[in-house]
């Protein structure tokens, strides 16, 4: 479903992805490691549409689309989501006001019927259960004033409410404790479906025993220096990057 | 630009006017009133309009007054504007209103029937031509010597609105007063004049609007008065939505006595170009104020907001929020003093101002003032002008939400503190509707002009 070739992007003067080659099917889970800096979080930037970044070469497939020509609010109709490492607060935008913004949106692009206030609450509410999320997030503005790991849980709540097709998680375990960390998988598992792909970025292997992943990746220098299974995680927890890359710093 | 000028035509459409109120309406006012008139037309005559040498209006340029000798309105909306006038949100907000054509007092579009005990709605002109005591304070309070367009209303209203909360009523619809600038008809000048007096312990919300609806050039000089006596609450809201011709200059005097409330929020949507002076006095303790104010601009609009803060007794409290949200060329100044006296110890005031910047073209100049003889106080100030966040631009975009709806909604949220701050929930929730459907206006234009292309 999502087909990157050579992919190469630049933020101001600086070349941050130098050639990224990645394909994911439908139901597989990718997961994606390595060092700080090495450009994660511009490889989810860039498929999702964030325009700090420029794409100085290669290409994204996604469901017969070029990704590239699109912009966000259309490859998120297109089915894209990403959660943000740092989801912004949005003082003054009621949470479930913009989730149902969006979804309606969406759902328009697919043509089917938008949803009124009442049944939108109802949907949002089962996946709120999913997500163990306190009801009084329904009368806040979006991520306004909350933790960490409460932005985090905000950020899968929106992706089981708009079942996207391909969903980019950057580093969504950081900073969680163990119970937030199951309730964020749990969520992240039930929407694992033949037909979703799920790219998860993150340091930590602890993440990879909740989400199994099918393959794990080493982002390093802007290039993917090594692939394997979910295996691979746990060698690079025992060793660190240096061994698959020793241009890299540790 | 060139500066305004005071021209003969200028002058002498103003003289009749001036001689004429004082031998019709005007000769059967109290003498203090008529004393006071004759005061402010000299005082017009030697201040003559203000220019941008002056500090206070730098950044208002009236140059656009300069070729137009003014003529009165017809007290009358043409029968193809009813629909406009009688439809509009902010016609009718359940309570009692006056309405007001040109400057002429309309009683068929008025509804007085339903007014409630203990409150009087009434033209000011018939409360000064029947002797009532309180409209005698007309003119007492905003300064006519020193601030020539107070000054030239003050000599050339010919009526208004008097309304009067009496001792300990408590008044749940809001109060109307509506301005209809018809601006079907050239170089109309209007000179509304407003007085507002809460007595003790009551409490009411004023909705003053001024609306507007033809293309043409007019002029509204508009003047209002609200004195609040001991421990009254009052809400006064102030929306002006005149049409896009429209020259609107006010001047909103507030005087405020022990323990007394007041919030005066400064809508101001319409006009061409416009300047909102709010002057709120603090003259006994215990008394708090609230001016709340929000102006969305667009096109060529200019509109500046002109506060003074005149904490002059011990113990007051004042709170100040202006928001401002430019598009287009549009431009905006913000100019606003905390004045604490010598004997106004433990004064608390704080100011805010705040723009978003929504196009290359827009400008916003902000200029906060203290200026503090008394030492134990607590007053901050702070002024931004900044631009639509790309991050959270981002975001919602990339949650599926369109470019322009995100803007809306982040538009929409900037202003929405200020919007919150109105406590009359039939005020506020007309706002909300007016100002999306502005942008969705806007949008649509937008979207029109790019088809064009
Ligand atoms: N907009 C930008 N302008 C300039 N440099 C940038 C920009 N965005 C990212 N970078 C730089 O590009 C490099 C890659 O950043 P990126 O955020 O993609 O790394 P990451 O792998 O996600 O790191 P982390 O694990 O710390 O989240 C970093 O050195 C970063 O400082
Ligand atoms: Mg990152």
């Amino acid at each position: 479903m999502l087909e990157i070739r050579n992919l190469q992007a630049k933020a101001g003067d600086r070349e941050i992805l130098r050639g990224i080659n990645l394909t994911v099917k439908p139901g597989e889970v990718h997961a994606i490691m390595g060092p700080n800096g090495s450009g994660k979080s511009t490889l989810a930037g860039v498929l999702a549409g964030r325009d700090s970044y420029e794409v100085t070469g290669g290409s994204v497939t996604f469901l017969g689309h070029d990704l590239l020509e699109l912009d966000p609010e259309e490859r998120a109709r297109e089915g894209v989501f990403l959660a943000f490492q740092y989801p912004v607060e949005i003082p003054g935008v009621g949470n479930m006001y913009f989730l149902r913004a969006a979804l309606n949106a969406i759902r328009k692009h697919r043509g089917e019927e938008e949803l009124d206030a009442v049944d939108f609450l109802n949907l949002a509410r089962k996946k709120m259960k999913l997500l163990e999320m306190d009801d009084s997030l329904i009368n806040r503005s979006v991520n306004e004033g909350f933790s960490g790991g409460e932005k985090k849980r905000n950020e899968i709540f929106q992706m089981a409410v708009l079942e996207p097709k391909l969903a980019i998680l950057d580093e969504t375990d950081s900073g969680l404790d163990i119970d937030a960390l199951k309730i964020v998988s749990q969520g992240v598992n039930a929407l694992r479906d033949k037909d979703r792909g799920i790219i998860l970025v993150t340091h930590y292997q602890r993440l990879l025993n909740y989400i199994v992943p099918d393959f794990v990746h080493v982002l390093s220098g802007g290039r993917i220096v090594k692939s394997g299974g979910k295996e691979l995680a746990l060698e690079l927890e025992d060793k660190g990057y240096a061994w698959i890359d020793d241009t890299v710093a540790v | 630009m060139a500066e305004v000028k005071n021209t003969a035509e200028h002058q002498q459409a103003y003289k009749e006017r001036y001689a004429a109120l004082g031998r019709g309406a005007a000769a059967h006012w109290p003498a203090p009133v008529q004393q006071r008139r004759a005061e402010a037309w000299q005082a017009f005559g030697a201040l003559g309009y203000p220019t941008t040498r002056d500090e206070d209006w730098q950044q208002t340029n009236l140059a656009p007054l300069t070729h137009i000798a003014f003529s009165e309105g017809r007290g009358q909306v043409a029968p193809e504007l009813q629909p406009r006038l009688q439809g509009h949100p902010f016609f009718d907000l359940g309570g009692p209103r006056l309405v007001f054509v040109n400057g002429v007092f309309s009683a068929e579009l008025s509804a007085l029937e339903n007014c409630p005990a203990g409150v009087t709605l009434l033209s000011l002109n018939e409360a000064l031509a029947s002797g009532r005591p309180t409209a005698a304070a007309v003119a007492r309070h905003a300064d006519f010597q020193k601030q020539a367009l107070t000054a030239l209303n003050t000599a050339l209203f010919q009526d208004g609105a008097l309304i009067e909360i009496g001792r300990r009523a408590v008044v749940p619809a809001p109060l109307q007063i509506v301005y209809v600038s018809t601006g079907d008809q050239a170089s109309c000048a209007s000179f509304p004049r407003t007085l507002i007096v809460a007595a003790p312990e009551s409490q009411a919300t004023i909705v003053e609007t001024y609306l507007g609806f033809g293309m043409e050039r007019s002029f509204t000089n508009a003047v209002t008065e609200i004195v609040a006596e001991a421990n009254a609450w009052v809400e006064h809201c102030r929306v002006q939505q005149e049409g896009p011709g429209a020259i609107h200059i006010s001047a909103v005097q507030t005087y405020q006595t022990r323990d007394s409330r007041l919030s005066t929020h400064s809508l101001a949507l319409g006009g061409e170009l416009v300047r909102n002076g709010v002057n709120a006095v603090l003259d006994d303790e215990g008394a708090e104020v609230v001016l709340n104010g929000l102006y969305v601009l667009a096109g060529q609009q200019h509109c500046d907001n002109h506060t003074v803060l005149d904490h002059a007794k011990p113990n007051c409290r004042s709170r100040e929020y202006y928001k401002g949200i430019l598009d287009d060329q549009s431009s905006s100044a913000f100019n606003g003093l905390i004045l604490v006296r010598k004997d106004a110890q433990h004064t608390d005031a704080i100011q805010s101002n705040k723009n978003l910047i929504l196009s290359a073209d827009a400008t916003a100049n902000t200029r906060p003032q203290l200026e503090i003889y008394a030492d134990d106080v607590r007053c901050t100030h702070g002024a931004t002008v900044g631009q639509i966040d790309a991050e959270m631009l981002f975001y919602m975009r990339s949650r599926g939400v369109g470019e322009q709806d995100a803007r809306h909604l982040l538009t929409y949220a900037f202003a929405n503190d200020v919007l919150q701050r109105i406590q009359s929930t039939a005020v506020r929730e007309r706002l909300e509707a007016a100002l999306f459907a502005r942008w969705n206006e806007a949008q649509a234009q937008r979207a029109g002009q790019a088809a064009k292309l």
